[in-house]
């Protein structure tokens, strides 16, 4: 075994590297730039090498910096995690030619597998489904549309070098197939450089599946069942899970054992994923495979019990794998959700700048990591599983210059409801503070019927969510929990405020009772009778609820149970009551007295003043400069001022045409959110 | 007997009308609350004693003497907020306009003359046409003699004017000497001379609201301290105030019951300060990290941003933050800065509530501007203020303190008494780069000489030690624990007795 390794890679995979390998008594050095000087990876790391400046093609993607710090500390082998090198058949090369291993595939394997042609071929070869199209080269739009008929519309015309979407189209006729043919063609040159263009059978109610794969250099495949991972936003994942809940065992068995024979058709070893697009009528036909630990691990790892790392770097040593085809478990569910810095309300704009708050929640060890002792990192035993894969802190920086991932939380219960609902409670309780960031988002998602049913596609966020994301609205009976918690809660603040010194003797405030609780346009009068143990919140004419637990005023979260049902949310205090957020949804509860409550209702209803004729700062900045003047008219799309956030110049453009009327700011300004840049007519 | 006890529930009952059920409504179809439904939600449930319920006014000409509505205009008393008394005068739109005629001035005399003999704040809400024409000189003597109860009063028991409505002529200038004015939006204006007058006068076509409404006050003019949505808003807002301020000068600030450890670390605190010296943060985080409950009430927040003032706890005990912003100006004095904190200072040291000075100040700004305007007078303001102030102060360098605005900042030469930095604290003169421009000057046309200049400027003053060898700085503290550290030195710091030299009074530069 290695006595040290190098992961060429930074953020929450370095992380998860190394809580591996020091499990393995391996040591770890870790390489940064710049912009990661204090990162958690380089601090979890025995060593750490600075290899250059933030932008990864000046030190992440840099083979010849990480051969530096190779040399530099005597790794002998390295971990290239996901993204940067991890699938870089050049790097895979550099390591060979230096005697120090790849925690990863042969440089045959990712080659192969890296184009999507060559990749479909071998597929074919190796007996696993493809999706029916042509695998030539097509010529002209001519070719393209005769093709198009032989595979029976609809169809999906795509570059042999794309991703992303780009150089994508789908055609449901001959018309659209000439012009698909033509756009994706100029697209593909634009994009990539390469304007090679295969057709091929779009798939309907498409699901992504895919199946992880572990191969030793011994000859020995196995297949660790699938991750489903319909749940995307523009190609990027968002929410996965293990197992999938749309395959049966008969196809799980099958889709495991194509995996392994293309696995085993391009001579695979270590960790590998072979992704299928299944239909409706559960056909499964091969996209690719992607050759390195994919980003959604986790939740193979919960329902397998298997370190999927570990076994890399066993594989990579030179050990058979320690287990067949039989020995791997499926055992209960997992769930992941993404955590990104971008904002759901913004479009999912990405934010960057500092955590001012981020408190993970208490991760607890179930399942078969826990039955298999591979769980990493310290954490109690408990029914239900949590797991946080993170490479940020409090106090720390999301920067501009990598994924904007804040954290990957991970779930297990002995069955799909059961990890739903432990996610949903992980999510109540994980505060992050400073920056925008999806967790109302994956929130909404986990409460969505959709998802709870187990019936989504790839199309999930876009049907469901075709203007973006506007928030959540909570049923009714869990916005009366919530009305008795924040009322209870208050009045606990309230007899706080009373007991100030200074009073005058036998005057004191006595805190009433009767309490008006107001959320949105529902308003409820509650009548709290408060004892040592909690308090009874009754509403009138409605339900009495108890209400316990251990909220004190200033505190951020109030874990309490409404009888006995535990509710979570985020507290933060607000005149006359709170802003809470639980499960996705975010609240302004106001809590009076009746006299109170019958005086706000005098006051008159101010409308939030009409912004759409406004340019307003999206993130504090500085104006750096000024692209139109006043009396300019501008088209929709034209560039209108630039402002620097965080080192990052954001150039702010016209949202319709319109005349510029007033500027605002002046240059070297340093605005707020939402201030006013310019004013247009 | 009963028909005297019914005569008196009749003439309270009339008083309580105020101006009738008509300008009543008129009053709230304006948004706005009437004189006494602003009382019911100022003070505790039921605690309200009112004053001078039936006072009339004496006036018989342009046939006064026909219309004499019990209270004259304005509600009276006092009542407790959180247990602790207050007194309260609030004009009453409905009953003659809430115009101030000599008795309507006369009854908020008496309350203020109470408050100053009881050690009780003073709140006025105030919503007054303004002087009661009819009674010509008589009015202004009451806005006169207002005016000199509000200098009296003025240190010894706190003031607070909530403007909410209109606020116009002579009558701004009550509001103007009190401590703190909190402003409604859209419902409050307050100026000296009217739209009409501007118009007449200067030709400047200019409406009440961008004249002297709250969004003026707040932002350019720095009139008013804050401004809230609405009446009720306003109103809490003002009871959360309270809790924070000490009944009079003769009693100490209120203590709360807290629920936050004194000794609290936050590891964030250790990244706060950017490895880049020009890049900005957030010097409120800071602020609400050490706070108890991160509950901070901030006094000008949309005025001279480079600058935070406001009050928080520390162990339950009131503490006025003064601290540079970054993200503003690179946290500079300037005039509008200087005068902020300088009256913050003030208020804080008249009314013995300790100091937290937060410092991050790369000097004044510079600019004819500041010049003309007179900042040399303005920032000695804030000097003057630390300088005389005698109540416990505690101050923290997070990163820049450079040449006299160190000084002025609460430094140890103004007698603060605890001063801490933190290990990226830079205390010099002035940045490097400056200096060795100066330092060595004829070096300049060398730009590897200059770089190693300003090298060795940066390792030699570009941190706290040379001001901790010399006593300036108590201790280098990491910014994890500096909650900790601040509560402990304010722990110290209460028995802490001062005096300045007997004067009639000082001469601050005004």
């Amino acid at each position: 075994m290695f006595n040290k390794i190098l992961i060429a890679n930074r953020g929450e995979i370095a992380c998860r590297v190394i809580k591996t390998a020091r499990k393995m008594g391996i040591k770890t050095v870790a390489v940064y730039s710049d912009a990661d000087k204090n990162a958690l990876h380089v601090q979890m790391a025995d060593e750490a090498v600075h290899i250059g400046p933030p932008p990864a093609n000046q030190s992440y993607i840099v083979i010849d910096k990480i051969m530096e710090a190779i040399r530099a500390t005597g790794a002998e082998a390295v971990h290239p995690g996901y993204g940067f090198l991890s699938e870089n058949a050049k790097f895979a090369e550099a390591l060979e030619a230096a005697g120090v291993a790849f925690i990863g595939p042969p440089k045959v394997a990712i080659e192969a597998m890296g184009d999507k042609i060559t990749s479909k071929k071998l597929a074919q070869e190796a007996n696993v489904s493809t999706v029916p199209g042509y695998m030539g080269l097509i010529e002209d739009a001519d070719e393209a549309v005769k093709i198009s008929g032989q595979i029976g519309y609809p169809v999906m015309i795509k570059a042999s070098a794309g991703g992303g979407g780009k150089g994508m189209r789908i055609a449901w006729n001959d018309a659209e197939a000439r012009e698909g043919f033509q756009s994706s063609k100029n697209e593909a040159a634009s994009s990539f450089g390469d304007d090679r263009i295969f057709i091929e059978k779009f798939v309907t109610q498409p699901r992504h599946i895919e199946i992880q794969v572990l191969a030793d250099k011994h000859g020995n495949t196995v297949y660790l069942h699938e991750r489903e991972c319909s749940i995307q936003r523009r190609n990027q994942k968002v929410v996965e899970e293990a197992p999938s809940p749309f395959l049966d065992p008969e196809t799980r068995a099958a889709m495991g054992k194509q995996a392994c024979a293309l696995a085993a058709a391009v001579g695979y070893s270590s960790a590998g994923t072979v992704e299928f697009i299944v239909d409706g009528d559960k056909n499964f036909y091969f996209l690719e495979m992607n050759t390195r630990l994919q980003v959604e691990h986790p939740v193979t790892e919960l329902i397998t019990g298997v370190d999927l790392v570990e076994q890399m770097i066993r594989v990579a040593a030179g050990e058979k794998l320690p287990f067949a085809q039989e020995d791997i478990k499926l055992e209960g569910w997992a769930i992941e959700n993404r955590l990104y810095a971008e904002d759901p309300y913004r479009g999912f704009l990405p934010s960057i700048g500092r955590l001012t708050r981020y408190r993970p929640p208490v991760e607890v060890a179930a399942g078969p990591m826990a039955e298999a002792g591979t769980w990493h990192g310290e954490a109690e035993t408990g029914k239900t599983a949590v797991r946080n894969d993170t490479g940020v802190y409090e106090g720390g920086e999301i920067s501009m210059f990598y994924d904007p991932m804040i954290a990957k939380l991970c779930t297990w219960g002995p069955d799909r409801a059961t990890a739903i609902e432990a996610m949903r409670n992980a999510l109540d309780t994980f505060e992050v503070e400073g920056i925008g960031h999806n967790l109302p988002f994956v929130a909404a998602v986990m409460d969505h019927p959709k998802f709870i049913s187990g019936e989504m596609t790839t199309a999930f966020i876009a049907e469901e969510y075709p203007d973006g994301f506007e928030g959540v609205t909570l049923p009714e009976n869990e916005v009366t929990r919530v009305m008795a918690a924040a009322a209870a809660m208050y009045r606990v603040s309230e007899i706080r405020r009373a007991r100030v010194s200074g009073r005058m003797d036998n005057h004191n405030r006595t805190v009433g009772t009767h309490w008006v609780v107001k959320i949105g346009d529902r308003s409820e009068t509650v009548d709290i009778v408060a004892d040592p143990m909690g308090a009874t919140v009754n509403f009138a004419g409605g339900p009495s609820m108890r209400v316990k637990g251990g909220w004190v005023p200033g505190m951020s979260l109030a874990e309490v149970t409404v009888d006995d049902v535990p509710l979570t949310m985020k507290v933060e205090k607000k005149t006359s009551g709170y802003r809470l957020r639980h499960r996705g949804a975010d609240l302004r509860v106001f809590i009076r007295t009746e006299r109170q409550a019958e005086l706000a209702a005098l006051m008159p209803e101010k409308l939030p003043p009409d912004t759409s004729k406004l340019l307003l700062c999206p993130m504090p900045g500085l104006v750096v400069s000024l692209a139109v003047a006043e009396g300019d008219e501008v088209q929709e799309g034209q560039a209108l001022c630039t402002v620097e956030a965080m080192k990052m110049e954001n150039i702010l453009r016209a949202e319709r045409a319109g005349t510029v009327v007033a500027i605002r700011a002046e240059i070297g300004a340093s605005l707020g959110v939402d201030e006013i840049i310019m004013e247009f007519e | 007997m009963k028909d005297i006890l019914r005569e008196l529930e009749d003439r309270r009952a009339i008083a309580r009308l105020g101006g009738g059920e008509t300008r009543v409504a008129a009053q709230h179809a304006k948004g706005k609350l009437t004189a006494r439904e602003r009382i019911d939600l100022l003070v505790d449930e039921g605690s309200f004693e009112e004053y001078d319920t039936f006072v009339t006014h004496r006036c018989t000409d342009f046939g006064m003497e026909e219309n004499r509505p019990a209270g004259d205009g304005v509600v009276t008393g006092w009542g407790t907020v959180n247990g602790r008394m207050v007194y309260v005068f609030s004009q009453d739109f409905t009953v003659l306009g809430g115009s101030v005629s000599a008795t309507h001035a006369a009854k908020i005399c008496k309350i203020m003359d109470m408050a100053m003999q009881n050690g009780a704040p003073v709140i006025g809400m105030n919503d007054s046409g303004g002087a009661r024409i009819q009674e010509g000189v008589d009015s202004l003597a009451g806005y006169g003699e207002v005016f000199q109860r509000n200098i009296m009063a003025s240190g010894v028991v706190p003031q607070i004017s909530m403007i909410m409505g209109p606020c116009a002529g002579g009558a701004v200038y009550s509001p103007a000497m009190t401590d703190f004015i909190f402003m409604v939006k859209d419902s409050s204006y307050m100026f000296v001379t009217g739209p009409d007058v501007v118009r007449t006068v200067t030709n400047e076509q200019v409406t009440a609201e961008e004249l002297g409404g709250a969004s003026t006050h707040t932002k350019k003019s720095s009139v008013a301290d804050a401004a809230f949505e609405n009446d009720v808003e306003a109103i809490t807002e003002v009871r959360r105030l309270i809790d924070f301020l000490p009944s009079s000068n003769r009693e100490k600030p209120p203590v709360r019951p807290f629920f936050d450890a004194p000794d609290r670390i936050e590891p964030s605190l250790d990244t706060l300060i950017p490895d880049n010296p020009n890049v900005p943060y957030d010097m409120k985080e800071l602020i609400l990290k050490v706070a108890d409950e991160a509950d901070f009430y901030e006094i000008q927040e949309n005025f001279a941003k480079n600058m935070i003032t406001g009050f928080i706890r520390l162990e339950g005990q009131t503490v006025g933050v003064v601290a540079n912003q970054p993200m503003v100006l690179a946290g500079c004095l300037d005039i509008d800065s200087s005068r902020k904190a300088a009256r913050f200072v003030r208020f804080c040291d008249a009314f013995e509530i300790p100091l937290l000075t937060l410092i991050d100040v790369p000097g004044f700004l510079p600019g004819t501007t500041q010049e003309y305007g007179g900042v040399i007078k303005h920032g000695a303001k804030l000097l003057f203020a630390y300088g005389e102030a005698t109540v416990p102060k505690v101050s923290v360098i997070t990163r820049k303190a450079y040449g006299g605005a160190y000084v002025v900042m609460d430094s140890k030469h103004l007698r603060s008494d605890v001063n801490y930095a933190w290990p990226t604290s830079e205390i010099a003169v002035m940045g490097a780069k400056g200096a060795t421009e100066i330092l060595y000057r004829s070096e300049l046309g060398d730009p590897e000489k200059i770089a190693a200049r300003t090298a060795h400027y940066e390792d030699r003053f570009a941190n706290p030690f040379v001001a901790a060898e010399r006593g300036f700085i108590d201790e280098v503290i990491q910014p994890r624990m500096t909650r900790k550290r601040i509560c402990r030195a304010f722990a110290s710091l209460r028995g802490k007795k001062l005096q300045n030299p007997w004067k009639k009074h000082d001469n601050i530069p005004l």
